[in-house]
């Protein structure tokens, strides 16, 4: 009788969720594993468009590609330093959100539109901001003194590079805000009192109170972060187009103009999948700290 | 809202020496943070309506003696912006809908219904959530080639959707967790049928985390930028990233900084209205989707 119910139950489920999971496969599973596939031919201007079979030589000239390397290496960076800040700037704008003044409320909504705009047009937005000429930046660092001249911002390597990641701390600062904001909300008041009983000072308790709290929003934050910034694709396309000279070309950028302008579509699924396989590693690893974390922490956070 | 609820910072000590002091490093912080977040918009939203004379001022203009509106006219007499609005639109909330009425009931079977591989099916949504669009562009660049999907809306709608299912599943999973189970259970005892009882009773208790999932949904369609600038190249069709981007590419000779600039103010007028009117609800939604899965 029970198991008839039960059963039941299970077949009323596994409709429910029928359709999520199909259209998951369709739009994630179907395409990923389509450009395994893909990526074991050569499909390209070379071979009139039509896919030969050539078993691992798409990944062997990726080897040699230094084009490829330069790429990952611009991600990295990227990811890296945008990471690092948008932390650092994320947690101060939280701590700030999380004291009692008046008009936190429109202070918190305020601080939350950045993260809402389309990143088309903050790349746009902050292109300008950048420009050579008429730019916002050039215009705020001459006043100061600080540059004689205009700098082009987007027309030298390193420059550039700073100025996507600038933009892109810019967009999602208040993404990592609102999840450690969230965060600082449920550690108990009562902790820090004991503490500054025993005399502990601010940043102690900081240090000691917050962070380790902290640790698994910190971490969320993080790995949600790196995934993105990894596949960052439409900021650097409209600010840069991945220029001067590849300075900010990334990887998505490099898939992107070897299916689309090169038509190079072998090639092109074989970085898809190097890609794939990379943050799959990255996420592994950072999903084996959090359950570490999670048990050390214990029932504190949930 | 929920910030009266929030208990006063422990670490504010009432010590009347250092409140001045810290008055003054927090009102600091707070102007910052403002500024911080407004200014790049509010320098798009003052270039737009400067005449082109004070935009290529050097040193720049910051307190124009006239105002324009000629570059929003420019932009919708000379491109179909109009229409852009009206697609972005058409998508993102169809997207939405489709996405939500998939993914709700997705939630509840993995909230309620003890299935087998429960936890591998959430672990899957969970890292599906982190793959950048560039990994799935290129085979779903070979299913609209195969149905002939280019220039057609369903070659963003049914990505649109697929790429928030996972959003909806963990919001609104959390959401039926806390429900509480003697309200379908008692439901189930007044004759009501599983399907009679998801309709007709929890449906519209669902309705505000409905919203709360929506509202991020439609942000994430109506951002979209690389699907949209693949699949669809008709210029009639376009949404307004792709419609946006390229614009600073459409003439060598004069780059229109006003009319980009009064083109990204229209882009963003809708969504920046969406956080002011929803700021608690994104706040909640984006937390119980990142933090409790």
């Amino acid at each position: 009788m029970t198991d008839t119910i039960r059963s039941r139950e299970r077949r009323t489920g596994w409709i429910l969720l029928a359709p999520a999971l199909l259209t998951l496969v369709l739009v994630y599973a179907y395409p990923i594993a389509r450009s395994v596939w893909f990526s074991l031919f050569t499909q390209n201007l070379g071979t009139r468009l039509e896919p030969v079979f050539s078993g691992l030589d798409n990944y062997g000239r990726m080897m040699q590609d230094g084009r490829f390397w330069q790429t990952m290496s611009n991600t990295m960076v990227f990811t890296i330093s945008s990471l690092i800040l948008e932390l650092i700037l994320g947690m101060g704008i939280a701590l700030v959100l999380n004291q009692a003044f008046r008009g936190r409320g429109s202070v918190r909504t305020i601080a939350i539109i950045p993260w809402a705009l389309p990143t088309a047009l903050i790349a746009a937005t902050w292109a300008w901001i950048f420009n050579d000429q008429f730019g916002l930046w050039n215009d705020i660092l001459l006043r100061l003194g600080i540059v004689e001249s205009g700098v082009n911002w987007l027309g030298q390597p390193n420059l550039a590079m700073m100025a996507v990641i600038a933009a892109d701390v810019w967009k999602t600062t208040s993404f990592i805000a609102i999840l450690l904001l969230a965060g600082l909300q449920s550690i108990p008041n009562d902790l820090y009192e004991a503490h500054s009983i025993d005399g502990a000072s601010s940043w102690q308790s900081f240090r000691q109170i917050t962070l380790p709290l902290l640790m698994p929003q910190i971490l969320i934050a993080t790995l949600f972060r790196f995934a993105q910034a990894f596949g960052i694709f439409d900021l650097i396309q409209v600010m840069t187009g991945g220029g001067p000279g590849g300075a900010t070309e990334t990887v998505s950028l490099y898939i992107y103009a070897t299916v689309m302008r090169y038509l190079d579509f072998g090639y092109g699924a074989a970085l898809v999948v190097i890609t794939f396989l990379v943050l799959i590693l990255v996420v592994a690893i950072a999903a084996l700290a959090l359950s570490k974390l999670r048990t050390v922490t214990g029932g504190m956070n949930q | 809202m929920t910030t009266i609820q929030m208990p006063v910072n422990p670490k504010a000590k009432p010590a009347d020496r250092h409140f001045s002091m810290q008055k003054i490093v927090l009102w600091t912080a707070v102007v910052l943070i403002i500024l911080f977040s407004f200014a790049p918009v509010l320098w798009q939203l003052l270039t737009s309506i400067k005449t082109n004379a004070d935009i290529s001022a050097v040193p720049n203009v910051y307190f124009p003696q006239q105002f324009t509106l000629q570059h929003y006219i420019e932009i919708f007499s000379r491109r179909p912006f109009f229409n852009y609005m009206l697609n972005s639109m058409f998508v993102a909330v169809t997207s939405t809908l489709l996405c939500l009425a998939i993914g709700t009931p997705a939630a509840y079977a993995l909230a309620r219904s003890r299935l087998p591989g429960e936890r591998v099916i959430l672990a899957i949504v969970l890292i599906v959530t982190l793959f950048p669009y560039i990994l799935l562009f290129l085979g779903l660049l070979e299913l609209v080639r195969t149905f002939g999907l280019a220039n057609n809306y369903l070659a963003l709608i049914i990505p649109y959707t697929a790429m928030n299912v996972p959003l909806t599943i963990l919001v609104m999973r959390t959401f039926f967790q806390q429900l509480p189970r003697d309200l379908e259970d008692s439901a189930k005892v007044d004759g009501y049928s599983t399907w009679q009882m998801l309709l007709q009773i929890l449906l519209p208790m669902t309705i505000p985390a409905l919203a709360t999932t929506g509202i991020l949904t439609f942000i994430a369609a109506w951002n979209e930028f690389l699907f949209a600038l693949t699949f669809i190249t008709r210029e009639s069709m376009k949404t307004i990233p792709v419609a946006v981007a390229q614009l600073s590419g459409s003439s060598i000779f004069e780059i229109p900084y006003g009319a980009q600039a009064a083109a990204t103010v229209i882009g963003t007028i809708p969504l920046v209205i969406l956080v002011l009117l929803f700021q608690r609800r994104i706040v909640q939604g984006l937390t119980s989707g990142a933090v409790k899965g």
